[in-house]
């Protein structure tokens, strides 16, 4: 049986500012790296899951990226399933 | 009368916590574990500064899971006092006992200083021993105190007087430059609707002896004393 997996993305809300990107964004600009006009830094969790159907998958997915991996007043997620 | 420091895996604070209560003020203390399933026999909780779980996922988010914060949650909900200090106050924004959260701080580094902080709000019971705008001297030390929350909950919060501390300069006024990490509206410590939770990023128990050079923090602790003595009293 095919294990599945959950790529979840975690970044700060466009409303949100985001100093870390932009610290970053100051420093590519200031090592020649111009042309990057904005970077956000956000996080990437690879989950290994013991679940054999999609639908399963994307609930428990969902609920653990709303109540664990992000903190909602401040980030926002999104995620693919992968078989 | 009994005070409980909870104890967090990473917690770096909680002895000074409990030096401040124990030493300093002579009264009751215990420290509480993570692991701890109730906090019965409590009358306070304080929630003391550190690194609990090492920060991993964001600050507090693992600590609020812990099966202690679930107790704690339990006795904020029933009326009890909460006081939460720099991690103590991210654990209580995670767990939603307070509204917003704490960012990294706008210029991204760590800052470990003196500050000042005005009293914005003294009907509290962590402040009502202040006097009405008085400025307390108290350390920070965090790389993520930046407060932030939506328009929304700021109005909210405005409306119900749960700012209750601002950074400010020496003389009480709210400056640029004396906001250290880019607080949303100066906000340096908020309580919720019912009073009985608060956190702030100051570290009030770092400032208890003229010799650790300022005892402005002791007004805190002496405002959760008089608030339980007086609770004692009414139901006695």
């Amino acid at each position: 049986m095919p294990a599945m997996k959950a790529h979840v993305w975690v970044m700060p809300k466009r409303t949100v500012l985001d100093p870390q990107g932009q610290a970053i964004q100051h420093a590519l600009s200031s090592l020649g790296f111009h042309n990057v006009r904005e970077v956000r830094q956000g996080k990437f969790f690879v989950l290994d899951l013991d679940l054999t159907t999609r639908e399963a998958a994307e609930n428990l997915v969902e609920r653990l990226s709303r109540e664990v991996l992000t903190n909602p007043v401040i980030e926002e997620f999104r995620y693919e399933i992968v078989d | 009368m009994k005070f409980g420091v909870v104890v967090f895996p990473g917690s770096n604070c909680d002895h000074d916590a409990y030096y401040a209560l124990g030493q300093v003020l002579h009264q009751p203390v215990e420290f509480l574990w993570h692991q701890s399933e109730q906090v019965a026999g409590f009358d306070a909780i304080i929630l003391p500064g550190g690194f609990s779980y090492g920060d991993y996922l964001r600050t507090g988010a693992i600590a609020r899971f812990s099966p202690v914060m679930r107790a704690v949650e339990r006795f904020a909900r029933g009326g009890g006092l909460v006081l939460g200090i720099c991690n103590g106050f991210q654990i209580l924004c995670e767990a939603g006992l307070l509204p917003g959260a704490l960012r990294r701080n706008a210029g991204l580094r760590f800052i470990c200083r003196q500050v000042h902080i005005r009293v914005e709000n003294n009907g509290t019971p962590f402040t009502a021993a202040a006097k009405p705008g008085q400025v307390l001297q108290i350390p920070i030390a965090h790389a993520e105190g930046n407060y932030f929350c939506d328009e929304a909950a700021l109005t909210e919060m405005e409306r119900n007087s749960q700012i209750v501390f601002r950074y400010t300069t020496p003389d009480g006024r709210e400056e640029a430059a004396a906001n250290p990490n880019g607080s949303l509206a100066n906000i340096a410590g908020i309580c919720n609707r019912e009073r009985n939770v608060l956190g702030l990023m100051p570290h009030p128990e770092r400032a208890v002896e003229a010799a650790l050079g300022s005892s402005d923090g002791l007004v805190i602790f002496r405002s959760l004393i008089e608030s339980l003595t007086r609770q004692a009293t009414v139901s006695a």
